[in-house]
């Protein structure tokens, strides 16, 4: 089953697409991340993954085909928006009240108590009294007491310090362990990535550029240092996502074209090296013309 | 619910409790499974986890580290690929085997060709990282080559520990 499916999405405002011909099949039991630099357009498509805005062109789906937006689909999604909407006058008892009775029917209340107390969370504080990493867990605690099987987060690690950070990325984690739950989150820092994420989307200029299993994508690219006269030989066998040319010695940021291993040799005189997430993420962005994307399979939609 | 169960990052309660805790070290290049792989190797070498031993729980390793439990998945298959571990369903994953241990007097005589090799580096005039370039190069074509002569993946003999000691 895919979590989130598909198929030439877009999106415009007024004359500006914020996303265009996006189609994608994220599978389920995923911590899957969207990076993009800013105004890559992540907010637009998880807007439109969780039913907030309908899309312009294009279809999408959640949890195995249901239609964003629909009432089966949001009793099944939880989504914490970017600047964390919480009513920041409430004490956080009456605001975990008020989210009970919003949420009526899909509420594990003790499950949320159980979450705070162990935040220690005040309960009594008002909500925008609590720190910014204690704001954060109090909209996390609320979007896991509905018990989501698809939980989506906007920019949730912006603006938390290091430590609200890792604590923040543990709660999700766990989750995601405990009760297998898919999340899909949003991010424009890279560095964490690799740790948290198992599935990749990079979003640049509205459209989707890579997408794909993390391990498969670090295995399926590396680095080649060689020779500068050797770069065209390279390109005959690989696909070359970013050069760093000197006049006599080259790396290049490189893609197989295929799943084998022998074509994954590099020639004589070349030298490979494994790269990071991070570095294959940057490399990508510098290029906006390439792209790594999952070949033709069919995106079903039902 | 079991998450809270473990009321904080110090769980210290006998359900709780684990015997050993990993850390991870982000500038280190090896990926993260592999260092919970060889944290579980050296803690049976040390002493800290003896058979039966039960290793951390997913959820407590995901919670502390802040890690995909993908990750953690994975590094326990390796464990169970290299004898080490085994899965018990709905219960965890136990020690299964200490690793094989080099004998000591083994060990002397690697260490004595190695001194041999070092003293012959030295005096063809390279420095400490011109040796340690020159064996890690060495090292990564050994294990090449023995991926590509069909050894098994996650045999024992492939653990980099043990290629250090036969290398």
């Amino acid at each position: 089953m895919n979590v989130i499916e598909a198929a030439r999405l877009g999106r415009r405002y007024r004359t500006t697409w914020a996303v265009r011909d996006c189609t994608l099949a994220i599978p389920a039991g995923r911590v899957a991340a969207l990076a993009g630099p800013n105004g890559a357009g992540k907010t637009t498509l998880m807007h439109m993954a969780v039913g907030l805005i309908a899309p312009t062109e294009g279809r999408v789906t959640v949890l195995g085909g249901r239609p964003a937006g629909s009432r089966e689909a949001l009793e099944r999604v939880a989504f914490v928006a970017q600047d964390v909407p919480l009513y920041r006058h409430l004490p956080v008892a009456d605001m975990m009240r008020l989210a009970r009775v919003l949420n009526a029917g899909r509420w594990d209340q003790s499950r949320a108590e159980r979450r705070l107390a162990a935040m220690d969370i005040p309960l009594r504080r008002k909500v925008g009294k609590l720190s910014g990493g204690q704001q954060a867990q109090v909209a996390l605690t609320i979007a896991l007491a509905r018990r989501p099987e698809l939980l989506v987060l906007d920019e949730p690690l912006a603006p938390l310090d290091p430590l609200a950070r890792h604590e923040f990325l543990a709660a999700v984690m766990e989750t995601a362990a405990e009760d297998g739950t898919s999340v899909l989150f949003s991010s424009h820092v890279i560095t964490e990535l690799e740790r948290v994420a198992d599935y990749l989307v990079v979003l640049a200029r509205g459209r989707v550029q890579v997408a794909g299993d993390v391990e498969d994508l670090v295995h399926g690219h590396q680095l080649l240092t060689g020779p500068a006269d050797g770069v065209a030989a390279i390109g005959s066998r690989f696909d070359v996502v970013h050069a760093q040319q000197g006049l006599a010695q080259a790396h290049l940021l490189v893609r197989q074209r295929t799943a084998l291993a022998q074509s994954a040799q590099p020639p004589d005189g070349w030298q490979a090296h494994p790269v990071t997430l991070e570095e294959i993420v940057l490399a990508y962005l510098r290029e906006p013309g390439a792209s790594a994307l999952p070949g033709p399979e069919p995106v079903v939609i039902s | 619910m079991k998450i809270d169960k473990q009321s904080g990052p110090a769980d210290g309660d006998a359900d709780g409790a684990s015997r050993i805790t990993f850390r991870l070290d982000p500038a280190s290049g090896v990926p993260t499974y592999l260092q919970l792989v060889h944290q579980v190797e050296q803690a049976l070498r040390l002493g800290y986890l003896a058979r039966g031993d039960q290793l951390p729980r997913v959820k407590d390793v995901v919670g502390t580290l802040a890690i995909n439990p993908n990750t953690v998945l994975k590094a326990y298959r390796e464990l169970e690929h290299r004898g080490i571990a085994a899965g018990r369903p709905g219960q965890g994953t136990f020690v299964r085997a200490e690793p094989a241990t080099v004998p000591l007097a083994e060990l002397n005589g690697l260490r004595k060709s190695l001194l041999t090799w070092l003293r012959a580096a030295d005096s063809a005039g390279l420095d400490t990282d011109g040796m340690t370039a020159l064996f890690t190069a060495a090292l990564r074509d050994f294990h090449e080559r023995r991926a590509a002569a069909g050894a098994p993946r996650g045999a024992p003999e492939q653990d980099p520990g043990q290629a250090d000691r036969t290398a």
